[in-house]
């Protein structure tokens, strides 16, 4: 935890309500979201008791497995959620447009939209990946037929609970993650765990923020676990009675699905950051080529990733971590105050500026202009330490020294990059003495990729090459779901 | 002497017995003095939250103890077979066929089936024991354990087994449930060792847990040093807990009989030291939180360390805006107190 979002928790609880830890909104949130809250069997391996979901705040619509230990009945749920589920995904298979890739050597396609899927909380997305794993061997022929939706289902949750994982994807979010990004209560993060208490002290109405908290952990939970006192007094007889557990269940949820459109709305209102934009870009090219794998094969994620692809997955989610970190401090000055009170970045006034600065020592002569920064906050670079401005984020600075002047610090940077083709800069593109500038060592910058062989070439030490994917065998298919 | 201080404390009411989980609880927050002397005490520490005005839900839900009173029903049927099966293949040694059950839980026989538990595993005896009666000093008590647990002796040591009803799917569980029973075997392993001695009880115990989305186990094995070291020292920390029960005021009591502002004042007499893993460990958690509102505790270690370490939150927000000056020691976390306030005064207000 930063001290200054720790900060942030302390004035809530002296304000009696959350304060911001953000300026701007870092998810993209859809215009029509489908929001889902299941509730699983207490004790059974990812058993579906019930789910309210929709696209209309107005009309939840409830699937109950009204005998959860039932196969039938569960894969009848697992076909109606399907009906839900893959039917919001393939109503944004419309329209698409061509991105260059490759230089502009070749052009892509990809869709205008994407599906964006709100579960309450983290157990919520780890709900539908269990049960995306539970649905996606499925096969709709031999001896354990299922209903066609079914195995599309548990593609379908799988890829979008993997997708979950992405830092910065948006298109499943976890309610209580995303409020907490932006916002920090006055209370413990176990308690920001449970969506009613968390949105108690964002949104406390005329209530104090603790006092809206309280009250708010009376609600039934937000799930994917039931309140065992109501497994025993109301659920359990009810099931042994043989009754319809329909609308006690319905009494369960429908505090969560208000509290669900509520997150929703305040995320809603926040102005969105700049770099939202080209992370949900991201995430409509990895639905569009889902949708593609889905037309070629179709076949089914694996069980566990290769030795191969799981390290590069690993890299990749590193790299993607530490871009995603940058872009949320480049779109807000609130994130960007945290690197500076660690050093990471420094915020001062140029004191010195050499514009038009030719370093003619190499074969050709370079515009190098040089600044010097005069800083009151830590500094954590040297010299050789590659800055950003993100005024100017394709500028390369590079730290030739830096020097303690007084309280102060003096930091003498050299640029590159950003100024235009010529040996005279651009107007504007060299900050001027007297200008406030921020550098920090933050990049977006892709780091360069790690090394990894072929997956048909992946070493014995590590499992060999993986078996190429495979239509589910009859075996996965028929695997037993007690 | 002690016991009988302890006893008063508690009044007339029956003493709650300990389990794996309760002692795993309480090594949880091991400083914690006043759930140290109502655990060692026996209190019931949910009807006292209740009575003092801040009821905790601690409750189970009847499917969770159904399904795994099942599951392990189906582990222990026809004499363990599939047990014994699992366990050959997880610890690579044939378990011979031999199986005792020592009977139901009941507290007329406790010390009847703590002493046949005693004769029968250091005796030739079984390999499989079903509910063995173990024995542990937390607190400077002697408490009786009731696993539901089966010592297996493979190889000529035993080892503890543990029996679970979430699930291991593609070789992956939940990682918080997995450590939970990573605790609780150890405490059967010191709880075993201390009848047998070291040298006979592994620190390998078996988990079975069902497999994927059936109902058919499958068995790995946990080593446990780590939680055994732990929890050691813990154990010890908490020895000094009768010494504590002794210095309070006489007519201290935790009757339940007792008027709920009585009993409010009374746990007010123990010193907390409440931390947001309460919530779930704790059924005084509710009281014990409201009683810390305004501390930086409250909020959570990562929080307090962030805030330098600082006790309260009026104190941190005072250093943070200058109105009060540095104590000793604290120049360095008020400067970047300071800091922060000024960034965050700067980028909101923009
Ligand atoms: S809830 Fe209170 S009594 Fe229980 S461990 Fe925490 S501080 Fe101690």
């Amino acid at each position: 935890m930063s001290t200054l979002t720790a900060l942030a928790r302390a004035e809530a609880v002296a304000a009696g309500r959350a304060q911001p830890i953000a300026t701007v909104r870092h998810l993209h949130v859809h215009p029509d979201p489908l929001v889902l809250v299941p509730v699983v069997m207490a004790g059974e391996p990812n058993a579906p008791l019930a789910a309210l979901a929709g696209r209309d705040r107005a009309a939840p619509r409830l699937l109950v497995v009204a005998q959860p230990r039932n196969r039938d009945l569960r894969f009848a749920f697992a076909a109606e959620l399907a009906e839900i589920v893959v039917g919001y995904a393939e109503s944004h298979i419309g329209p698409s447009e061509a991105v260059a890739v490759d230089r502009g050597r070749d052009v892509r396609h990809r869709y205008l939209d994407a599906p964006q899927v709100w579960v309450p909380n983290p157990g919520g997305v780890d709900f539908l990946r269990l049960f995306g794993r539970s649905t996606r061997f499925r096969r709709t022929d031999g001896d354990h037929p299922v209903p066609p939706a079914v195995p599309l289902l548990g593609r379908w949750l799988t890829f979008l609970a993997t997708q979950a994982e992405v830092p910065g994807s948006a298109l499943l979010v976890a309610a209580t993650q995303a409020l907490a990004l932006h916002w920090a209560t006055g209370q413990s993060s176990a308690e920001d765990a449970q969506l009613g208490a968390l949105l108690g002290w964002i949104d406390p109405g005329p209530l104090t923020g603790p006092e809206a908290a309280r009250r708010a952990e009376q609600l039934p939970p937000a799930g994917p676990a039931t309140d065992p006192d109501f497994d025993n007094r109301v659920l359990a007889p009810l099931l042994s009675a043989g009754a319809d557990p329909a609308d006690a269940l319905r009494d369960q949820l429908l505090p969560t699905w208000d509290l669900m459109w509520r997150a929703v709305d305040l995320l809603r209102a926040l102005p969105p950051g700049a770099r939202v934009a080209g992370r949900w870009d991201a995430d409509r090219d990895a639905f569009s080529g889902y949708v593609a794998h889905l037309r070629d094969t179709g076949t089914p994620q694996p069980r566990r990733d290769s030795a191969v692809a799981a390290a590069a997955r690993l890299h990749r989610l590193e790299n993607v971590q530490a871009r995603y970190a940058a872009q949320r401090a480049f779109d807000d000055p609130l994130v960007m105050a945290e690197h500076r009170l660690t050093g990471e970045a420094f915020e001062g006034v140029v004191t010195h500026a050499k514009a038009d600065r030719v370093d003619d020592t190499g074969k050709r002569p370079v515009l190098r202009p040089r600044l010097i920064v005069r800083t009151a906050e830590p500094v954590r670079a040297s010299a050789g330490t590659a800055l950003t401005c993100p005024d100017r984020p394709s500028q390369k600075a590079t730290v030739i020294s830096v020097t303690p002047a007084g309280d102060e610090t003096d930091v003498l940077l050299e640029l590159s990059g950003g100024m235009g083709r010529k040996l005279v800069a651009e107007p504007g593109s060299v900050p001027a003495v007297g200008d406030t500038v921020l550098y920090t060592t933050l990049t977006e910058a892709y780091r360069p990729g790690g090394a990894f062989p072929e997956p048909d070439r992946t070493p014995w030490t590590h499992g060999g090459p993986p078996a190429p994917p495979a239509q589910p065998t009859p075996a996965e298919a028929a695997e037993e779901w007690a | 002497m002690t016991d009988a201080v302890l006893d008063r404390l508690r009044g007339p009411g029956p003493a709650r017995r300990h389990n794996a989980r309760t002692i795993a609880a309480l090594t949880a927050n091991p400083g914690c003095t006043r759930r140290a002397v109502l655990d060692a005490a026996g209190v019931d520490k949910q009807g006292l939250a209740e009575r003092a005005g801040h009821p905790a839900p601690f409750g189970q839900s009847g499917f969770a103890l159904s399904r795994g009173n099942a599951f392990e029903a189906q582990l222990k049927a026809d004499s363990g077979r599939l047990l014994r099966e699992l366990l050959a293949g997880a610890l690579g040694h044939d378990v011979p066929e031999s199986y005792a059950d020592l009977g139901a839980d009941d507290d007329a026989t406790l010390t009847a089936r703590h002493a046949a538990t005693a004769e029968l595993l250091t005796g030739a005896g079984a390999a499989l024991v079903d509910h063995p009666l173990l024995s542990l000093d937390v607190a400077g008590r002697t408490v009786f354990l009731e696993p539901d647990l089966v010592a297996a002796r493979v190889g000529g040591r035993f080892h503890v087994v543990e029996i679970k009803s979430f699930a291991i799917v593609d070789g992956q569980a939940d990682s918080a449930k997995v450590s939970a029973a990573a605790v609780q075997a150890a405490v059967y392993v010191l709880a075993l060792r201390r009848l047998l001695g070291d040298d006979l009880v592994s620190h390998d115990v078996v988990l079975v847990c069902p497999e994927n989305f059936a109902f058919r186990p499958t068995a790995v094995v946990l080593d446990v040093r780590k939680q055994l070291g732990t929890l050691t020292r813990q154990l010890r920390r908490l020895a000094g807990v009768s010494a504590l029960a002794a210095d309070l005021p006489p007519g201290l009591s935790f009757d339940l009989a007792l008027p709920g502002a009585e009993l409010a004042a009374a746990v007010a007499r123990l010193t907390a030291r409440y931390a947001p893993e309460c919530l779930s460990a704790c059924e005084l958690a509710y009281l014990c939180r409201h009683e810390a509102t305004g501390t930086t505790a409250a909020l959570g270690r990562p929080v307090r360390e962030a805030l330098g370490g600082v006790d309260t939150i009026g104190e941190v927000l005072e250093l943070a805006s200058g109105a009060r000056a540095p104590g000793p020691g604290q120049e360095e976390a008020a400067a970047l107190l300071r800091a922060a306030a000024r960034l965050r005064a700067a980028a909101v207000g923009l």
